[in-house]
């Protein structure tokens, strides 16, 4: 049998390898927060880690129709390459999504992208030279991280509260900032329904943000993909809406209105920056896919395209409220969480001393998985918080995958009270109160950098 | 050639690590013309063995039920020959609180520990021996789960305040946890095989983290983040006594086949102490016993053929 033998098997070909790759490639880290992860996707696990919008909802019987129609009606065009901008009916099936959360916009300023996440990516590769600044939130999506570092951003995290980001801390931070001579060149931020946080930025920090922008001329990245998952509450003007799109750059998806599976997203930036990631798409990708363009104008065109929403909307806010109620009953009374109006996810921070990386590997005994609050900052913070995902699982795994978590919980709480000699908590006793939206002052974490001995593979 | 089943990935926190062991192995394998069974352990791990009838059980698992005697078992009731160490070396180095006392047994010079399993704490109040235990340890002192093989839960205590934190972390790994002097010095690897006339040491790998990187162990995963020295540059006096030590430590354990010493050369002294012995080393690209092996002149494809034809029957 010939068989070529796989490239870079020795330790001395990768030594090889590594000496080719850029630079910036130091920030692009595999972890051993990954691996453990990477267990989290065994079937026996409840993962309450995931962000995954729940795909078995879809009925299989609009799924089959919508192929059928793509493939009777525009089988030629769906699988040939299209406009890097997007199809011009998906364009302005993103006009319609957008008006429903009270933003005109003109279809000729939409490009359409593979994902949401392409959007941060095309964002940085337009803006970013090395070192340049990136304003993120404290805690801010795992996923936008990775980008950033590929494009050796220097990320500034500010940290949130109940109503968002804190913008006095935004201001002071980009006064500091300024005299050092950094210069900023955007903030990215999630307003509505924060990943992790689940919380909610206010009105008038929204108003201020804006005003920032505009005053200081920086770039404000506004990622929205769950604006439209409110459960309860008014809804809140976007920044892009009360911007009018002068410094706004809009980020919108399908993942979680339709299907992540589609990988559609889109952009609305101003004329010259979107003409600048229009030319990035086309090096990246040359164009997102048509086959599922044509899928989502076919969905489009065959009824309400938010009947599908209304049913989310039930089905997720129940699961929210179950997970509320599980908080209650089975974390000890030393653990606080945030009230989502929306979304998909609760933080929740335990006591200082639990650390929530080891907690997940004693977690993942008891067959449950959620993500360890680490993940969402730069700087090492984040040690003692966690991040819930209430859409993805039903509504008993997450009453039981809650149980599990909690009781693990408590029994670090008591193991801890058993060491230091303090009162030992009262394990099981439901927490006296409504889950707590006072996320404020539990988001500052020390920054204690993790001492771990040094191992060998 | 032989019917080889890999056994690889299954439940343990390692399981990613284990995974790209086995991939490696495997391709291995089949080059060198075996014919080949990739099994990811799990419910059905017994059924598939039966199945597939392997002449030999390669086991590339890491960490819990792969290197501690769980699959060993197994395979033992099941007749089917598999690499590495019986299950008796493997329960004894797996846990590293039985490993240790074996070793301070035996006159190897180990660093100095405690160790106390979760209901010490909690019912016959081992909290209050805490003191005494810091005072004859000193600071800073290292926190570790008795029965995790990575780095994960390891922690440094730098002050009274720091340990009951550290061992929250450490019981999230393990019933038992063991608190250990720092040994201040040079992190050196020792991989052991046997060979004709016995087990041999193969050349010492240094593992020399780059500064900032000093206590994270997620470095390890990574190209560039720690350098590897191999040979470490060591006296010859230094490597000789290094590598009798880690054959000592290997013979005490009663393993065979290949294992992995972990040696700390202290700066202050001179001295060496064995950490642990890793019954089942990781055998990814970046992996240790792998990197030793080719600085002996053995590429991998011979490394894991030895390893199977020591575990064959007719070299038993």
């Amino acid at each position: 049998m010939t068989r070529r033998e796989t490239p870079g098997t020795t330790t001395r070909q990768l030594e090889r390898y590594a000496g080719l790759f850029a630079g910036r490639t130091r920030g692009m880290r595999s972890s051993a927060m990954r691996d453990l992860m990477a267990i989290t996707e065994r079937p026996e696990i409840i993962s309450l880690a995931g962000g995954l919008p729940d795909t078995s909802t879809f009925p299989p019987e609009s799924y089959a129709a919508l192929m059928q129609t793509v493939a009777a009606e525009s089988c030629a065009r769906a699988l040939q390459y299209g406009p890097t901008e997007g199809l011009a009916v998906v364009r302005r099936c993103i006009q319609q999504v957008m008006a429903a959360e009270g933003m005109t916009i003109d279809s000729d300023d939409v490009l359409v992208t593979t994902g949401g996440q392409q959007v941060i990516d095309l964002l940085c590769k337009t803006l970013i030279d090395p070192g340049d600044v990136i304003v993120a939130e404290a805690p801010t999506y795992p996923g936008a991280v990775p980008a950033f570092s590929a494009y050796e951003a220097d990320v500034v995290q500010i940290e949130v509260d109940r109503d968002g980001m804190r913008v006095d801390d935004l201001e002071q931070t980009l006064d500091r900032l300024e005299a050092e001579g950094r210069r900023p060149k955007f903030i990215y931020t999630i307003p509505n329904f924060q990943n992790p946080a689940g919380v909610t930025m206010s009105l008038p920090r929204r108003e201020r943000v804006v005003r920032i922008a505009r005053e200081r001329e920086l770039i404000v990245l506004e990622d929205n993909p769950y604006g439209l998952l409110r459960y309860e509450g008014e809804r809140l003007p976007t920044l892009f809406e009360l911007d009018g799109g002068d410094f706004v750059v809009y980020l919108g998806t399908f993942s979680k209105i339709l299907s992540p599976g589609v990988r559609l997203g889109w952009t609305v930036a101003p004329r010259p920056i979107l003409e600048k990631m229009n030319i990035g798409k086309q090096s990246a990708d040359l164009c997102s896919s048509s086959m599922t363009q044509h899928f989502v104008a076919a969905y489009f065109d065959a009824g309400p395209w938010d009947k599908y929403l209304r049913s989310l909307i039930e089905i997720y806010q129940r699961r929210r409220d179950v997970m509320l109620d599980a908080l209650a009953e089975h974390f000890p009374r030393e653990s606080e969480w945030t009230h989502p109006h929306g979304g998909l996810f609760i933080w929740a921070t335990l006591p200082g001393y639990i650390n929530t990386t080891d907690l997940l590997a004693r977690a993942l005994q008891d067959n449950v998985a959620f993500v360890p609050g680490r993940a969402a900052f730069v700087d090492g913070r984040g040690g003692s918080s966690m991040r819930l995902n209430f859409s993805g699982v039903n509504e008993d795994e997450i009453r039981e995958g809650i149980r599990r978590i909690g009781a693990v919980v408590s029994e670090q709480v008591s193991l801890y009270g058993t060491l230091t000699g303090a009162h030992p908590a009262p394990a099981q006793e439901p927490a006296p109160r409504e889950a707590d939206p006072d996320l404020a002052e539990v988001l500052q974490l020390p920054q204690r950098p993790e001492r771990a001995k040094r191992a060998r593979p | 050639m032989s019917r080889v089943a890999v056994l690889q990935g299954g439940r343990s926190l390692e399981r990613q690590v284990s995974l790209r062991s086995g991939a490696r192995v495997q391709d291995a394998l089949e080059r060198l013309g075996h014919e080949v069974l990739g099994l990811d352990v799990g419910h059905d791990l017994v059924e598939r063995l039966r199945e597939g009838e392997p002449d030999v059980a390669f086991v590339a698992l890491h960490g819990r039920d792969g290197e501690d005697g769980t699959v060993q078992e197994l395979l033992e009731a099941l007749g089917i020959p598999y690499t590495g160490s019986r299950v008796s070396a493997c329960i004894r180095s797996a846990d590293k609180v039985l490993a240790k006392h074996v070793m301070r047994d035996a006159g190897i010079p180990t660093p100095d520990f405690h160790s106390f399993n979760e209901t010490a704490f909690k019912e016959l109040g081992a909290a209050q021996a805490l003191g005494a235990i810091e005072e004859r340890l000193e600071f800073p002192i290292v926190v570790k789960p008795a029965g995790q093989g990575s780095a994960l839960g390891i922690k440094f205590a730098r002050t009274p305040a720091d340990v009951p934190t550290a061992l929250v972390a450490a019981f999230s790994y393990d019933r038992k946890v063991l608190l250990e002097r720092h040994v201040h010095g040079r992190d050196l690897a020792i991989s052991v095989l046997d060979g004709p006339s016995g087990p041999e040491a193969l050349p010492i790998v240094e593992a020399v983290p780059r500064e900032e990187d000093f206590y994270d162990f997620t470095a390890r995963y990574e190209i560039g983040r720690t350098r590897f020295e191999c040979p470490a540059q060591l006296d010859d006096a230094v490597a000789a006594r290094a590598r009798e030590v880690a054959l000592e430590a290997y013979g005490a354990l009663g393993c065979s086949g290949f294992g992995r010493v972990d040696v700390m050369l202290e700066e202050a002294t001179g001295d060496l102490f064995v950490l642990e012995l890793n019954p089942i080393p990781g055998l990814t690209e970046t992996s240790l016993l792998p990197q030793a092996a080719e600085a002996a002149g053995l590429a991998f494809a011979e490394l894991v053929e030895r390893i199977v034809q020591l575990a064959l029957p007719v070299a038993r």
